[in-house]
């Protein structure tokens, strides 16, 4: 497939978007799952999910072709989710406590209030609680974690995706896993 | 109980395949003795599989088709530029020193004559080549030692050597301004520095050789 792929990079390169759309069809269920669970959000997802894919293309000439483009595309998606979550007004932001409510997120005061139909009939409780532990997690750890467990990358793969170094994936890696065990650990 | 700094860094370690024989001995040696560890590792352990217990998403129908129709619209790439980019400037200022110190610079001009690979409908002021508004050319145009302003439509692949594409010519008076579009692959070959490069290699080959003999 990594060679269907490069092939297709190359026809991308001189403009065909025919091609593109098969590059975009192979990855579209990867990065906007990717996106929403970063996101915790199936429209914001599908919003920096589209953004990923029109930057890379418009970007295309910027791509090493000795590298990976699924790493490329990654990184591309991982910035746009970060980018979005710190533009996310205070009081919108969903880990915010609210005074008085002991804890209770916003987060979890939407769900339990609010939640969207059509979610709640597509994942399972325990899914959904899942998603909603991870989304909860500072994004730098948040980004590790889903990276290596769900979209299993290796600790080098993820050091190319966010641009940083190995040691830095491990010591976040740890801390990541050490949030979710205590968030985790009771169900 | 407490649990064991130095051994939750070895849990760590273990769980990202980073561990040796003797420290993952020495792991699991003080897991069966120490209660506190055992919890802890099987807390993370049971976090880990949980995480990958999460189901995949789809991105929703119609994903593909919404991401292409917001792109750019499908430009024609002038690989002109590219060719200046793999070629560094500095390396065109080197090789034309050196061409003109050894002599065969003068060789270049002797054809520099007008040439385009078709005639009818267009036309031909100096140098250039106008293709007019009314005119639609569908086969590949090639031009060699003059430019080319396009106001009607060439559906063919258009090849400048020597030459570039120009926006507006004075003409008769009136100025005369591109607003055509070409619907092939544009490719603009500066052939004097393609020239100069086939020489420079030449000239190595000869020094070498020389050397060599
Ligand atoms: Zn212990």
């Amino acid at each position: 497939m990594e060679q269907i792929i490069s092939e297709k990079i190359k026809q991308v390169k001189k403009g065909d978007q025919a091609a593109y759309s098969l590059v975009v069809n192979f990855y579209q269920d990867r990065i906007y799952q990717h996106c929403y669970r970063m996101l915790g959000n199936k429209h914001e997802a599908e919003d920096i999910a589209q953004e990923a894919f029109i930057r890379a293309y418009i970007n295309i000439d910027s791509f090493d072709e000795k590298r990976k483009f699924s790493t490329w595309l990654y990184r591309i998606a991982t910035n746009l989710t970060i980018d979005r979550i710190r533009k996310r007004k205070p009081d919108y932001y969903l880990d915010a406590e609210i005074t008085g409510t002991e804890g209770l997120t916003m987060y979890s005061q939407l769900s339990s209030s609010d939640p969207l139909p059509s979610e709640e009939v597509e994942s399972s409780e325990l899914n959904r609680y899942i998603h909603q532990e991870i989304s909860e997690l500072p994004p730098k750890y948040r980004s590790i974690i889903i990276l290596r467990y769900l979209e299993e990358f290796s600790l080098q793969e993820i050091a190319s995706i966010l641009d940083i170094p190995i040691g830095t994936v491990k010591t976040r890696i740890h801390r990541g896993r050490e949030a979710l065990r205590k968030r985790l650990r009771h169900v | 109980m407490e649990t064991h700094k130095e051994i939750i860094i070895l849990m760590h370690q273990y769980f990202d395949g980073e561990i040796d024989k003797v420290k993952e001995m020495e792991l699991f040696t003080h897991i069966e003795s120490c209660g506190a560890c055992r919890n802890h590792f099987g807390e993370l352990k049971q976090t880990i599989s949980l995480i990958q217990s999460a189901e995949n998403i789809q991105a929703p129908s119609g994903f593909t088709n919404s991401v292409i129709s917001k792109l750019p619209k499908e430009k024609k790439r002038i690989k002109y530029k590219r060719l200046f980019q793999t070629h560094p400037i500095l390396t065109a200022a080197a090789i034309f020193f050196i061409l003109m110190l050894s002599g065969v610079f003068s060789q270049w001009n002797q054809d520099n004559e007008l040439v385009v690979s078709k005639q009818e409908n267009l036309i031909i002021k100096g140098d250039t080549v106008i293709v007019p508004e009314n005119v639609v050319v569908d086969e590949d145009l090639v031009i060699q030692n003059g430019d080319l302003l396009v106001m009607g439509v060439i559906d063919g692949d258009v090849t400048i050597i020597n030459g570039k594409l120009i926006n507006e010519k004075p003409i008769n008076g009136k100025l005369m301004a591109s607003a055509g579009e070409v619907n092939g692959e544009l490719q603009i070959v500066d052939r004097v520095f393609e020239w100069l490069w086939f020489q420079v290699k030449g000239l190595f080959k000869s020094v070498f050789s020389f050397s060599a003999g």
